[in-house]
């Protein structure tokens, strides 16, 4: 099964035209993920064509929705229209709209997750790198590949994978295929303060998610989000989890690339959540290196 | 990114929040026009740094204090003199201090009672929250610790705002009485108004002063804005100041980079922000200290590489280098020739240790070694921080 999208998923892309969402519209359609539909205002009608796939642009998801049975939506609009972009999938009732987009203003978020309370949708991001939910084919090929997160790395199998960061994603994605696991899902959930969808959300879906065997949850320094959802886990999954929070060695307050990754208080620090998560039963690895390996351990493998 | 006070000021009289009234001046002539503009005895002259302790700091001149109580022109024009061109060292600036280039004459008032006001992001409600407290002027932390019920918290509704009856709880539970009451309203509403349309992430007023002659008045305020909304607030943008900044983080913001300096000396250089932070630790982790973090984004080019470098190198403490990068799209071939362009076009000497994973890693691989520079290839996160460690330990 995997969570939120199944290799089936038929999905959008916001702003494919654009540099950014072309670029990964087309590394989606080579990793052979359904990508039926592109939205560019004003490019209604014209055709996205790479490697002999011939994509139709509509002027609005509405449309595009409707057109393909697309049911989620890959956000790659610049910030000034990126609260808008999430909007419009909520008018048009996708089941999921996934923000890429870095750099909304924090107001723009606020107002935006208000507006999404109660709503069909449910938002991934911003500052996200995006879902992966790897294929069976080689080098995980035939997955549904919503974002940037480069595709080869993954390979189907029963570990899901839930971070703020890109990059420490892929990390992790690539300790547990190197060493022949593969996984469910893969969600980054983004580095920003306000975003639509929280570790413990991922970790319920997995927790509900019978192929989901074992989970790795990536945190940062910054807000609360790593310590609820390893105060819900403790209480509710009975699935082995590890986990790695980045942000040891940084000063507080200051703003450590991510808009979220600030050390505000006494517990949002490193070492606190570490300290949480362990009494809470999870196998925390103190260096990036060992995220996969934490996880073996506590799986007896 | 921080403002002065004196702008903070500016912000204030736009917004209609109550202040007493004041001028900056950049020369100690202007200080006395000020003085004489503002007129009446009783004023302040306080150097404009972003830094807290102004009061008890001490000038490298000898001048005793940031901030002075004056009652005529000629005695601004003095104390303005004697601070202006000169470096305030607070508990906050280091011993390098600040240099002061501007003052604030203000109007200095008579206070009954101080009081704390503060509105931030708060994202464990993915709201703005309101914090009042009756122990003004103090450490707002300290007060929350020991005394929480001295403190008033109020979410902000995310759509519509702040609302009069929030205002008015809010004063009520300052102990605000009679026509203070409306008054205090009329200041937050005021308050809240330029915080929302300005894209702040914080404003706190400490103190909030309630005078002898019955004003409630903002005296001193510390903003934050929300950097990723600066693009849409051109008026906050103006007020920046880099010369308050780290010169290092100056630089690599014009490069689109973003750089934190720290106090250790083995640099990294990475791309995406979770891992350098992770990189950071492993430093740590294996006997190290990062000397910053560096996110150079997704892509990592040649020219990125190369302005990161110039970055990192004019940071003295740095005594070699660590580059990690997770190759994920790119290529990690055309990675490594960047590596290599860039640390030819620095003319770099330092121990460089160089960890690459991902597509196409072990032509990457290969081209670093078949280089003859002295560039460490590593094999994994691990290798690499240990051999950057190794290395730094063997120069120093």
């Amino acid at each position: 099964m995997a969570i939120l999208v199944d290799t089936d998923t038929r999905i959008l892309v916001q702003g494919i035209t654009g540099d950014f969402g072309s670029r990964h519209a087309k590394a989606s359609l080579d990793y052979g993920t359904q990508l039926v539909a592109g939205v560019t205002p004003g490019k209604g009608g014209q055709f996205f064509e790479h490697n002999g796939h011939k994509v139709p642009i509509f002027d609005t998801v509405a449309e595009a929705a409707a057109e393909t049975g697309a049911t989620v939506s890959a956000i790659f609009v610049p910030p000034p229209f990126a609260a808008d972009a999430i909007l419009e999938c909520v008018d048009a009732k996708l089941a999921l709209a996934v923000a890429i987009t870095e750099g909304i203003p924090v107001n723009d978020m606020i107002r935006v997750k208000s507006a999404m309370c109660h709503s069909k949708t449910r938002l991934i991001g911003p500052n996200c790198p995006g879902v992966v939910t790897p294929g069976r084919g080689d080098k995980s090929q035939g997955g549904c590949r919503i974002g940037i997160a480069p595709g080869y790395i993954h390979r189907r199998g029963n570990v899901g994978v839930v971070s703020r960061s890109g990059t420490l994603t892929y990390e992790a994605v690539w300790q547990l295929t190197t060493r022949g696991y593969g996984q469910s899902t893969c969600v980054g959930i983004g580095g920003d303060p306000v975003n639509g969808t929280n570790h413990t959300d991922v970790l319920q879906m997995f927790n509900d998610d019978p192929e989901t065997e074992a989970i790795i949850m990536i945190g940062e320094i910054g807000g609360s989000a790593e310590v609820d959802a390893a105060r819900w886990a403790a209480e509710n999954c009975k699935k082995p989890i590890a986990a790695f929070i980045a942000g040891a060695t940084a000063p507080a307050g200051r703003r450590m690339g991510h808009a979220g990754a600030i050390v505000g208080g006494a517990e949002d620090t490193a070492e606190a959540k570490k300290r949480i998560l362990r009494e809470c039963g999870i196998a925390v690895a103190d260096s990036p290196a060992d995220m996969a390996a934490a996880l073996l351990e506590r799986m007896g493998k | 990114m921080n403002i002065h006070e004196y702008q903070a000021k500016e912000l204030f009289e736009k917004f209609g929040v109550a202040t007493p009234a004041g001028k900056v001046a950049a020369t100690a002539e202007e200080a006395g026009a000020a003085a004489r503009e503002i007129g009446g005895t009783g004023l302040v002259v306080k150097a404009q740094v972003h830094a807290g302790g102004r009061g008890k700091g001490t000038f490298k001149n000898g001048f005793k204090g940031g901030v002075h109580v004056i009652n005529t022109a000629e005695e601004a024009q003095e104390i303005a003199g004697k601070m202006l061109g000169q470096t305030l060292v607070t508990h906050q600036t280091g011993p390098e201090g600040k240099l002061v280039s501007k003052v604030l004459i203000a109007k200095s008032v008579d206070i009954v009672k101080e009081l704390y006001f503060a509105i931030l992001f708060d994202r464990s409600k993915s709201t703005h929250s309101i914090i009042a407290s009756t122990e003004g002027g103090m450490n707002i932390e300290e007060v929350a610790e020991k005394t929480p019920e001295k403190i008033t918290k109020v979410p902000v509704h995310p759509t519509m705002g702040l609302q009069p009856y929030q205002c008015r709880k809010i004063a009520s539970a300052l102990g605000l009485k009679g026509p203070l009451i409306n008054q205090a309203v009329k200041l937050f509403t005021a308050l809240w108004n330029l915080y929302s349309k300005s894209d702040c992430s914080l404003v706190e007023v400490n103190p909030l002063a309630v005078t002898t002659d019955g004003q409630v008045v903002a005296l001193d305020a510390k903003f934050n804005f929300d950097d990723n909304a600066l693009y849409r607030q051109k008026e906050v943008t103006a007020m920046r100041d880099t010369s308050e900044e780290d010169p290092r983080e100056v630089a690599a913001s014009e490069f689109g980079l973003n750089y934190i300096g720290l106090d250790g000396n083995i640099a990294c250089l990475v791309n995406g922000a979770g891992l350098a932070m992770a990189t950071m630790d492993i430093i740590k982790l294996h006997g190290g200290e990062p000397a910053n973090f560096l996110d150079v984004g997704g892509g990592a080019t040649k020219d990125q590489v190369a302005s990161a470098f110039k970055i990192i190198l004019g940071d003295p403490n740095v005594k070699g280098i660590l580059v990690n990068i997770f190759g994920g799209i790119m290529d990690c071939n055309v990675i490594a020739q960047g590596i290599i362009a860039a640390v030819n076009e620095v003319g770099l000497t330092l121990p460089l240790v160089v960890r690459l994973e991902g597509n196409n890693v072990e032509a990457g691989k290969a081209t670093l070694a078949g280089s003859d520079l002295a560039i460490l290839s590593a094999d994994g996160l691990t290798d690499a921080a240990q051999k950057i460690v190794a290395a730094v330990a063997n120069v120093a």
